[in-house]
C-alpha cells in the first residue's frame, strides 16, 4: 500500500493560547509548535499498515520554508519521506484540500490518511474536502481499520456509538483519537530520520485554485464565566444551593 | 428575503433535537425550508411541522436507509439548486461533521463549524479547544453552516402547519458501503440532549468504582459522561467522552467528579447552566468554572449525595 498522511503543524496543544493585544489572532510570542495530535495518529496507523503488508508512507505537510521539526517527528515514527508544500500563512482547509490533491494526483496513493481534525482551528473539514474533489469514498472518525485488497473496513466513531462502513479503494481515512497510541520515535530511529528526503515545493508549482472561500476578520478571548465558585463543606448545603439558589434541582 | 435550507438531523425514525437550534439559527439568516432526507421519514418531518419553515422537503428512499456522505450530499445539492438557498445549516453532530464539508465541496462554497454566534452575516466559532473565538464571513455565494446547538436556543412551535414536499431525485451511489452499527445501549438520556449530567474523571481510580456514579445519576435521571482520561482508561466508551475532541454539552446541570478540567474538556463543558465541581485538590481548574463546589474526597462525599439528594424523576 502506498499511504500518504497529510501532517499540519500546530501551535502546541499543552500551551493555553491568549489572543493578541490587537485582537488579530493569538499571541505567538514563545510559542512552540508540534504535529497535529490527530496527525500523529494517523502516521502511527500508516506506518503499522506498511509494517503489516508493505509499501511506503509519504508525509504531506502545508507550511513555512524552513520549519520542518514536525516534519521529522513524523519520518523518526517510520515514514519514509515526505513532501512540504511551502507558504507561510494559514490556509482555510479548502485551499489545503485543493492543494493537497494536486500533490495526491501526482503520487497516485492507495489511501489518504488524515487526522479528524486539526486542534488548531478545529475546523475538521478538509478530510472529507479532499475526498469529494479526488472522487474517493470517505471514512471519518475512524477507531479500527483494516486493509483489503481492494477495500478498507473502518469503524468509525459516531454519536450513537460505533459504525463500520467498507469503502473501496483509494480512499480518504480520518483518524479519531482512539485509532492508536503513536509510538515515540527510538533515538535509532530520529537518526536514520535524518537522510530521509523532505521533497519542497511551492504553491505556484502546483498550480492549484487558491481562492478562499472564508474571511476571518478578528479574534477574542473567550466570555470567562460571571462570578466565583461558592465552596460547600457539607452535603446537605451544596443540595440546598442547587435547590434554592440555583434551581437546578427540585 | 435570503433563503436557507436546514438539514434536519434524525435517527431511527426520531428527529435529533439539536435541529431546533439549526432552525432557531436559519429563521436569524433568512425564510427557511427543511430538509428531510433518509428511508421512512414522514414521522420526522410531522415533528417539524410547526416551526415556521416555509416548505419541509421530504426525500425518501430505500437507498437513503443508512447516512452517506456521498448519497446525501448529492441529495443536498439538488434541493440547493431547487431552493435557490444561500445558506445551508445543520446542527453539530457526527452526521454534520462528516456531510457538510462534503456538501460545501459539492457547491464550491465556503464554509463555517460549529459557529457559536451569528450576525450581520458574521459568524463567530471557537478555535484552540476553545481558547479563542474567531470572527469569520464565508465570501461564496452560498455559504455551508454547521451550529453548535448548545450556543443557540431551540427554536419554539407556532400553530400554522409547514406545507410538505415530496423531492424526487436521482439517488447516486457512491463508493462507501454502510456495513453495521453497534449502539451504544443506554437507559439513560443522551449526553447532548441531557437537562443534567453528571461527569466522571480521573479521580474514580478504577472502572469499579463506577457504580457510585450511576447511583447519583439514577436519583437525578442523569446522563453520564467521562473525562478523556476516564475514557482512555478504557472505564467508559469513547461516545461518552465529554470535551473538544468529545462531546461538548450544555445541560441545565453539570456535575463535575474528580475531574481537575484540562482545557479540552472545560471548552466541552463550560456554557452549561450551573457548573458544580467535586475534587479534592482545590487548585483544580475545574473550580474556575463552576458555580459550586467542595474540595473533598468523591468516595466519601458521593454516597452520600446519592442518598440525600431529592429524585429528579418522574
Amino acid at each position: 500500500m502506498k499511504i500518504i498522511v497529510t501532517t499540519k503543524r500546530v501551535t502546541d496543544p499543552d500551551i493555553k493560547v491568549t489572543v493578541n493585544s490587537d485582537g488579530t489572532g493569538i499571541d505567538l510570542q514563545d510559542m512552540t509548535y508540534k504535529m497535529n495530535p490527530f496527525d500523529e495518529i494517523a502516521v502511527e496507523e500508516a506506518v503499522r499498515i506498511k509494517e503489516n503488508s508493505g509499501g511506503e508512507v509519504i508525509l504531506l505537510s502545508i507550511g513555512p520554508a524552513g520549519f520542518q521539526t514536525e516534519i521529522r517527528a513524523g519520518l523518526a515514527m517510520g515514514a519514509d519521506r515526505a513532501i512540504q508544500v511551502e507558504h507561510d500563512d494559514y490556509v482555510e482547509p479548502s485551499v489545503a484540500a485543493r492543494i493537497f490533491k494536486k500533490v495526491i494526483e501526482r503520487e497516485s496513493p492507495d489511501i489518504v490518511l488524515m487526522g479528524k481534525q486539526a486542534v488548531d482551528d478545529d475546523a475538521g473539514q478538509t478530510g472529507q474536502t479532499l475526498a469529494f474533489l479526488l472522487g474517493w469514498p470517505q471514512a471519518c472518525f475512524a477507531s479500527e481499520i483494516s486493509i483489503n485488497k481492494n477495500s478498507a473496513v473502518v469503524r468509525r466513531e459516531v454519536d450513537k456509538g460505533i459504525e463500520t462502513l467498507e469503502v473501496s479503494l483509494p480512499a480518504v481515512i480520518t483518524a479519531d483519537l482512539r485509532l492508536n497510541e503513536p509510538r515515540y520515535p527510538s533515538l535509532p530511529m530520529i537518526m536514520k530520520s535524518k537522510k530521509k528526503k523532505i521533497d519542497t515545493l511551492s504553491f505556484s508549482e502546483l498550480a492549484a485554485d487558491i481562492e478562499p472561500r472564508v474571511r476571518y476578520l478578528s479574534m477574542e478571548n473567550p466570555m470567562e464565566r460571571e462570578g466565583s465558585c461558592v465552596l460547600f463543606e457539607a452535603v446537605d448545603d451544596l443540595i440546598n444551593a442547587l435547590q434554592t439558589k440555583a434551581g437546578a434541582i427540585r | 428575503m435570503t433563503k436557507v435550507l436546514v438539514i434536519a438531523d434524525h435517527y431511527n425514525g426520531k428527529l435529533k433535537k439539536s435541529t431546533l437550534s439549526a432552525i432557531h439559527f436559519a429563521g436569524q439568516a433568512g425564510d427557511f425550508s427543511i430538509a428531510v432526507i433518509g428511508n421512512n421519514v414522514d414521522l420526522v418531518a410531522d415533528e417539524l411541522k410547526l416551526f415556521g419553515a416555509e416548505k419541509i422537503y421530504i426525500t425518501d428512499s430505500p437507498e437513503l436507509e443508512h447516512y452517506l456522505a456521498h448519497e446525501y450530499s448529492a441529495v443536498i445539492a439538488d434541493l440547493v439548486s431547487h431552493t435557490g438557498a444561500e445558506y445551508v445549516v445543520m446542527s453539530t453532530s457526527t452526521t454534520a461533521k462528516d456531510l457538510m464539508p462534503v456538501v460545501a465541496a459539492r457547491l464550491s462554497a465556503g464554509m463555517a463549524s460549529d459557529i457559536i454566534h451569528f450576525k450581520n452575516g458574521k459568524f463567530k466559532r471557537s478555535m484552540y479547544a476553545g481558547n479563542a473565538v474567531a470572527a469569520m464571513e464565508i465570501t461564496t455565494p452560498i455559504k455551508v453552516v454547521t451550529v453548535l446547538d448548545t450556543a443557540f436556543p431551540k427554536a419554539e412551535p407556532g400553530s400554522t402547519e409547514s406545507p410538505v414536499e415530496v423531492f424526487t431525485t436521482e439517488i447516486s451511489t457512491g463508493n462507501a458501503k454502510w456495513i453495521a452499527m453497534d449502539e451504544s445501549i443506554s437507559d439513560r438520556p443522551e449526553l447532548t440532549e441531557a437537562n443534567i449530567i453528571v461527569s466522571g474523571g480521573r479521580g474514580f481510580k478504577d472502572a469499579e468504582n463506577k457504580h457510585l456514579i450511576e447511583s447519583l445519576a439514577d436519583k437525578l435521571g442523569a446522563a453520564i459522561g467521562w473525562s478523556r482520561a476516564a475514557v482512555d482508561a478504557g472505564w467508559a466508551p469513547n461516545d461518552l467522552q465529554v470535551g473538544q475532541t468529545g462531546k461538548i454539552v450544555a445541560p441545565d446541570l453539570y456535575v463535575a467528579i474528580g475531574i481537575s478540567g484540562a482545557l479540552q474538556h472545560l471548552a466541552g463543558m463550560k456554557n452549561s447552566r450551573v457548573i458544580v465541581a467535586i475534587n479534592k485538590d482545590e487548585e483544580a481548574p475545574i473550580f474556575s468554572v463552576a458555580d459550586y463546589g467542595m474540595v473533598a474526597d468523591l468516595f466519601n462525599v458521593l454516597p452520600e449525595m446519592a442518598e440525600k439528594i431529592p429524585g429528579q424523576t418522574g
